[in-house]
């Protein structure tokens, strides 16, 4: 075979992109593998996340050297991470299916292109400017209206900035796989004297439902890595975990990006050991659930085409 | 039948499907402006906020503190996305040619499988992959190139999609007749195929612009933060740039910092908002995803 030096270099040129996944995946663990012989399964299961005192000397435990006292257990973080995408997703879903069915059965076609224009621009406001909008607006809200203790971060003003966020992943994917039903089915379905509405609903939607669930999956992958939103509006939760709508949390993403001045003033490198154990268990969430929507997305290419 | 006939009373039954139906319109219509009303309340409440907050002074004075401006800011986040496009376009370009043109094989599609797997990775974690890599590892310290590095990575494989979708637009027609006149690949590439694609490849340019102008996540364990402008030193010198403004800044007690944080916000805001509805405008059909 004739050697094709440009061939070669634009190989090389996107063989750099799994070259830097393998390395965030490979340094990740390298890094991190002190803290996961220290930590063991414990960090999973683990309420309380404690730095240990980091002004004495250091204490050696199973060979490893870290602060005295110190705990890494991060159950706190991962249920904060599901419990604000499962109630995101639970808001998001039925305002996504509205808009997209909305948007696809009755706006006219003249004026469609704006408004779902409209609806993914949301997807490209920074996520720090959702934040910002949190405190400035959705915090104030819920804690005079609905927050008992009268302090709107939490949960809830997490929840909704994610839900916000994530709305127009799954709405423009419906709303695409919606306007690709094929002419006939919605028309026999009106012959059979079924209303507009009965069309949509028992007609058009079983037939998009694989797509809807491959949006969903996607959007929840959106939602459980988010970081500054969440960040800014939840309270940052620590070492307790959240039993209502308004207790303070902390997100898995969140909490590392709040954890740059301990994870300097740390004499060990303990802590950074185990930030970095985090982000690798937030890497694994993250790529497993896009996996999922990967697959569905494929699944759902198969039976349309079958259709 | 007659027409009449057809109009007979309806039945309890069929009442009941109408009034379904119509609150199951209502409902829709309902989760539409629930899905608008929060995007068009940020761009108000943001645009007031910020516009309010604006002077000129906002562009010629350094981020000490409350009293200050943005102009280290603006300056840190115009060179932080200016390095990083620049590592990341000829990248991004190069391995999306790869993929359209010679990718349509088993490493095809397991690079296209990673680089969706890259994109979906949360930034925090590319941020923090980077502070151990660069920042410890390197020994570079919190710096301009770890931070264009670390955006470079984050648009790499979405630059690298992008370019494929619209390198894959051009008909194939056109690569037979520069191969039948003679031409080589790179001058296929470059002469033929990139040309006829430029439109798109540059909508991809620009969308990744946007995403490395808005991104914070990446930047907090890599770039620091500076209240002087750039030292003119890629390494061992931290840059301030926009969004870190509006997040911390917002955390302030005194009204002055919100200012600061808003007129931050509408800055980031207005950049993102502009180069997407301009790219959406003038690319209606083509559609990015």
């Amino acid at each position: 075979m004739k050697l094709r030096p440009f061939r070669l270099a634009v190989l090389g040129l996107s063989l750099l992109i799994p070259a830097a996944l393998c390395a965030v995946v490979l340094f990740l663990v390298i890094y991190s593998g002190q803290a996961i012989f220290f930590n063991g399964l414990h960090f999973l299961t683990q309420i309380s996340w404690n730095l240990g005192d980091m002004y004495s000397d250091p204490v050696t435990v199973r060979g490893v050297q870290v602060p005295s006292g110190a705990n890494y257990g991060i159950l706190v973080f991962i249920v904060g991470t599901l419990a604000s995408s499962a109630i995101a997703i639970l808001i998001a879903v039925p305002l996504a299916m509205g808009a997209a069915i909305f948007l696809a059965e009755v706006v006219s076609p003249k004026i469609r292109p704006i408004l779902s224009m409209l609806v993914e621009l949301i997807a490209v406001v920074p996520s720090v400017v959702f934040g910002l909008w949190g405190i400035a607006v959705l915090v104030p809200l819920i804690g005079h209206y609905l927050a008992p203790n009268g302090s709107g971060y939490g949960l809830l003003a997490a929840s909704i900035v994610l839900a916000l966020m994530i709305t127009p992943i799954i709405a423009s994917t419906l709303l695409d796989a919606l306007l690709q039903v094929p002419r006939e089915n919605r028309e026999s379905a009106f012959a059979l004297g079924a209303t507009h509405f009965e069309v949509v609903t028992k007609a058009m939607m079983p037939m998009v439902r694989t797509t809807l669930i491959g949006g969903i999956v996607l959007a929840l992958g959106r939602a459980l890595g988010e970081t500054m939103a969440v960040l800014m509006v939840s309270g940052g939760g620590l070492n307790i975990l959240p039993t209502s709508l308004f207790s303070p949390i902390s997100t898995i993403a969140s909490f590392v990006a709040g954890q740059l001045d301990s994870a300097q003033t740390d004499s060990t490198n303990m802590s950074v050991r185990a930030l970095s154990e985090i982000a690798l268990v937030l890497f694994f969430i993250t790529l497993g659930v896009n996996a999922c929507a990967k697959l569905l997305s494929t699944g759902a290419l198969r039976v349309r085409k079958r259709a | 039948m007659s027409a009449s006939a057809l109009k007979s009373p309806r039945s309890a039954h069929e009442l009941r499907r109408i009034i379904t139906s119509q609150i199951g319109w209502a409902l829709c219509g309902i989760g539409l402006l629930l899905v608008i009303a929060p995007l068009l309340d940020i761009v108000g409440v943001v645009a007031w906020r910020g516009l309010s907050a604006f002077s000129w002074h906002l562009f010629t004075e350094n981020t000490t503190g409350p009293n200050g401006g943005l102009l280290n800011a603006i300056e840190g986040t115009l060179l932080i996305t200016l390095f990083a496009m620049l590592i990341a376009i000829p990248l991004g370009v190069g391995a999306g040619i790869h993929l359209s043109e010679y990718g349509k094989n088993r490493l095809g599609s397991v690079i296209r499988f990673m680089s969706d797997t890259l994109t979906g990775t949360p930034s925090i974690v590319l941020g923090y992959f980077s502070y151990i890599v660069m920042i410890i590892g390197f020994g570079w310290g919190f710096s301009l190139i770890a931070a264009a590095i670390t955006l470079a990575i984050l648009i790499v494989p979405y630059l690298a999609r992008i370019t494929e979708l619209s390198l894959q637009q051009v008909p194939n027609t056109m690569r037979e007749a520069a191969y039948a006149l003679g031409a080589k690949d790179s001058t296929v590439v470059f002469k033929v195929v990139l040309p006829a694609a430029a439109s798109g490849v540059i909508t991809g340019a620009l969308l990744a612009l946007a995403i490395s102008v808005g991104e914070t996540a990446p930047l907090i364990y890599t770039a620091g933060w500076s209240n002087y402008g750039w030292s003119g030193h890629f390494t061992h010198s931290p840059v301030g740039y926009l969004t870190y403004v509006i997040w911390t800044f917002i955390d302030q007690p005194d009204a002055k910092s919100h200012a600061l944080a808003f007129a931050a916000a509408f800055l980031v805001m207005m950049v993102v908002l502009a180069i997407n509805i301009g790219v959406r405008l003038t690319v209606r059909r083509t559609k990015f995803n």
